[in-house]
């Protein structure tokens, strides 16, 4: 594989990213979703009788919960929509390696949820603690780096991991419908029931968001995990790598 | 040259293609033929290396698909369905497509002209008629300019003016030296567009063969003599060892016999003829009289 021919294959996965309406939605929703959610809920906690959250990246990264779900959508689009609107045959003829198109594929979705992910984030925090004010903190406060780090991280990962699961099943809207309600309902707490923790805290999306909760204070019980912020964060790369690997096996086998 | 050597396939129980050889010759279009299920479809995706096959081997200029670099540029195909994004501009179907293979973007333009899409170019794929898609499929396999081209059905869902375009378009690049494998299930259709045949059924190899001696071997001419005399000219002609039967008007069908032999026969014993003449087989009859066998679904009760 010359750097050359891998070059092609990302450029022309970029192409098709941009020139259909729906993957470019769900860029822009991802964003969208939890700057808009992230500026609510700011607005919420930031009134005049209010003590000030207890958590002040809560604002923040409650919202991402929501953004996610658009740029899981986007991620289980960059493969799955391949086999639901038929071009996987005339992509593989282009590029019959399917190590090469699978890889191509990869960089290029990768890239573009590097990239998402940090503008989501990074816009997301900046309104958030501007609505919050005196109660908001800022980049250099304790935790807060690596937070903020570990958000871009757990968005990129958790879209890959989707990217993976749709590789791996073939279909965008079967993928979307076993991951979206893990993800929502794990964002909602459903994770803390306490016959379902000790498993459920090894989730993708339960054990990468971790890290988001690093400025906060530690002792808060529906953050408690048997693992510390970083471990979770490699649990969902372990996540996200298992799906992608199962997606390749799946991809260099079957017939297209 | 594309070459497929003792190809087979199953899906499940299914037996799709069953020890398939042959090779398409370059200089000429070669036309794919078989009724519905025979395997046609499934044979063009093991050559492109979409489906593995279960056995045997497929290559096009003496490598296997999945080892050309740059594969647009050695073969272009288009497969039974579309592959169209249906809310993709028709050019940028074309740009993704150029651009995994490096191929400049003035060709896309150049081959939307060719196909006569150009001002269409802009619009979404979705709102293209049967028509406009297969120009567009057409498009994208003259993308790289290929040596060798594999059509499956492009005449589908064409009007007579698509379809006569199709027709001399292939004629033109496989006079410019090109492969061209072109299936259809209609054997009248590829009689003209074609000048060799490859008829399989039951994805089992039945005649590899220029279509002049297809349709020869498959269905014989006859001579249709009408005669107030049936009975009796039907013995001089089967004494004289030539195969006769009686259509249901009356009228004698003599097999592998000249007009001129049966005319002279007929003078020679005195029976006299009102009328005689020359039956050639359709290309569609000795189509269907090959693969007979080997239709697989047919119309009502078997
Ligand atoms: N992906 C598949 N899974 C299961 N069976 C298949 C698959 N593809 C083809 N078949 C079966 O294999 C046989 C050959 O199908 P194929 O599509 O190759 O025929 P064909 O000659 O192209 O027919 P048609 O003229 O209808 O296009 C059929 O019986 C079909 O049902
Ligand atoms: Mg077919």
């Amino acid at each position: 594989m010359s750097v050359a021919t891998v070059r092609g294959v990302v450029v022309s996965e970029w192409t098709k990213v941009w020139s259909v309406p729906s993957t470019l939605w769900t860029l822009l929703l991802t964003v969208a979703v939890s700057v808009g959610f992230g500026r609510f809920v700011a607005g919420a906690l930031s009134g005049p009788d209010v003590q000030g959250p207890a958590d002040p990246l809560f604002a923040a990264f409650y919202s991402l919960t929501f953004g996610q779900l658009a740029i899981v959508v986007f991620g289980a689009l960059v493969v799955g929509g391949e086999y639901s609107a038929g071009t996987i045959r005339a992509s593989l003829s282009a590029v019959p390696r399917r190590g090469l198109f699978y890889t191509g594929k990869l960089l290029a979705a990768t890239g573009i949820a590097v990239v998402v992910s940090v503008v989501t984030v990074f816009v997301t925090f900046f309104v958030t603690q501007s609505a919050l004010g005196v109660n908001g903190v800022t980049l250099s406060d304790e935790g807060v780096p690596a937070a903020v780090a570990g958000a871009c991280l757990y968005l990129t990962l958790i879209t890959l991991f989707a990217t993976g699961v749709a590789a791996m099943l073939r279909n965008p809207t079967l993928t979307l419908g076993i991951l979206l309600p893990i993800f929502f309902l794990g964002a909602q707490g459903v994770g803390n029931v306490p016959g379902l923790k000790s498993f459920a805290q090894y989730l993708p999306d339960q054990a990468g968001s971790l890290i988001m909760h690093l400025a906060g204070p530690q002792d808060d019980p529906r953050w408690a995990r048997d693992y510390g912020p970083w471990t979770g964060v490699g649990i969902l790369a372990l996540w996200a790598i298992a799906a992608l690997v199962g997606g390749y096996l799946v991809m260099r086998r079957r017939d297209a | 040259m594309i070459e497929v050597e003792n190809l087979s396939k199953r899906y499940g129980d299914k037996v799709a293609v069953d020890g398939l050889s042959f090779a398409v010759k370059p200089g000429q279009v070669t036309g794919f033929l078989g009724p519905n299920g025979a395997g046609k479809s499934t044979t063009m995706r093991m050559i492109m290396g979409l489906d593995r096959p279960g056995g045997g081997r497929a290559t096009i200029g003496g490598r296997s698909y999945r080892d050309l670099r740059e594969p647009l540029r050695r073969v272009g195909a288009l497969l039974d369905a579309a592959g169209l994004h249906k809310r993709r501009s028709a050019y940028n179907h074309l740009l993704w497509l150029a651009q995994t293979n490096r191929i400049p973007k003035t060709r896309v333009r150049e081959v939307l002209r060719l196909v006569g899409l150009e001002d269409a170019a802009r619009q979404r794929a979705g709102g293209f008629s049967l028509g406009m898609a297969g120009r567009l499929g057409i498009a994208a396999a003259l993308l790289g300019d290929p040596p060798v081209l594999l059509l499956d059905e492009p005449v589908n869902g064409l009007d007579p003016e698509g379809v006569l375009w199709i027709r001399t378009l292939l004629n033109d690049l496989a006079a410019e030296g090109r492969t061209v494998l072109v299936s259809s299930h209609l054997m009248s259709e590829t009689a003209l567009t074609a000048q060799h045949l490859i008829v399989i059924g039951r994805g089992r190899l039945i005649a590899d063969t220029s279509v002049r001696e297809f349709v020869r071997s498959a269905a014989p001419s006859h001579v249709r003599v009408r005669t107030p005399e049936p009975e009796r000219l039907r013995d001089v002609l089967a004494a004289a060892g030539f195969p006769v039967k009686q259509a249901s008007d009356g009228a004698l069908e003599v097999y592998e016999a000249e007009a001129d032999k049966v005319g002279e026969l007929a003078a020679a014993h005195g029976v006299p003829v009102y009328e005689s003449a020359v039956r050639t087989a359709s290309l569609e009859e000795a189509f269907m009289r090959l693969t007979g066998e080997d239709v697989e679904y047919r119309g009502g009760g078997r």
